[in-house]
């Protein structure tokens, strides 16, 4: 794994106020459209898959992957770091509550998978999620996802 | 062997856990196809296959198929791949 997942973050956000998991959807949605990867109709979109799925986009403890479908609302696709001050409930019972919300767009089925691959890296990586839960800046962030992508070098 | 990872959209949690499902199936020496799927597709697809992979929430949605369902917790969680697959092979 040579891909810095840094590089393929369109926002990152550390200690983000979120109110509840609407709200740490959108902070994640916010991060999409900032970087040109999705429109709002997207983060809308992402909000509509968690009502109609219920919350298993908490993939893992503290950790949220929101994305929907590919769409016309979903640009140049890409992912988002949000990172909360203070958790929120998003109603999984094995994987409450969310720290951590990576928003994800993508215009098709094949062609995040480099991406993917990444994020799977990084976040099967306990030692580096508990630096990355620290994080309190996007730098901190950038400089942890920066030397996985070299030492898996 | 065939193996679906099923999720609502058929893009995100279901591609991560294909990924991690394909690494525990190395390590085990079992030769196995996983397939990334969405809820849409799963239902067919489930039909088909052997073993299906998900969360307990779209464990629920899926209803009854014929393949044997893992519901997993933790995607990154390899071990509790590991054990949960491993049972349902032996």
């Amino acid at each position: 794994m040579t891909f810095n997942l840094a590089e393929a973050l369109s926002s990152i956000v550390t200690q983000a106020d979120a109110a509840d998991w609407r709200a740490a959807i959108r902070l994640a949605g916010d991060g999409l459209v900032a970087g040109g990867a999705a429109t709002e109709a997207y983060t809308d979109e992402m909000i509509a898959a968690v009502e109609q799925h219920g919350p298993y986009i908490v993939i893992a403890p503290g950790i949220a992957l929101a994305h929907s479908r590919p769409s016309p609302a979903v640009l140049t696709g890409g992912l988002s770091w949000v990172s909360l001050a203070r958790p929120v409930e998003f109603g999984n019972a094995a994987n409450d509550p969310v720290s951590l919300v990576i928003g994800l767009a993508a215009v098709d089925h094949d062609a995040h998978l480099q991406v993917m691959r990444a994020l799977a890296g990084v976040l099967s990586n306990s030692s580096a999620m508990e630096r990355l839960h620290a994080a309190t800046t996007p730098d901190d962030v950038r400089v942890v996802l920066g030397e996985l992508a070299t030492a898996a070098a | 062997m065939k193996i679906v990872a099923v999720c609502g959209m058929g893009i995100g949690t279901s591609v991560l856990l294909k990924m991690n499902a394909e690494k525990v199936l190395a390590k085990l020496g079992i030769d196995a196809d996983v397939e990334a799927a969405d809820m849409g597709v799963a239902r067919g697809a489930a039909q088909m296959a052997e073993i299906v992979l998900t969360s307990a929430e779209l464990a629920e949605e899926l209803g009854d198929v014929p393949a044997e369902v893992i519901v997993i917790k933790n995607f990154f969680d390899l071990d509790e791949i590991t054990e949960k697959l491993t049972a349902a092979l032996e």
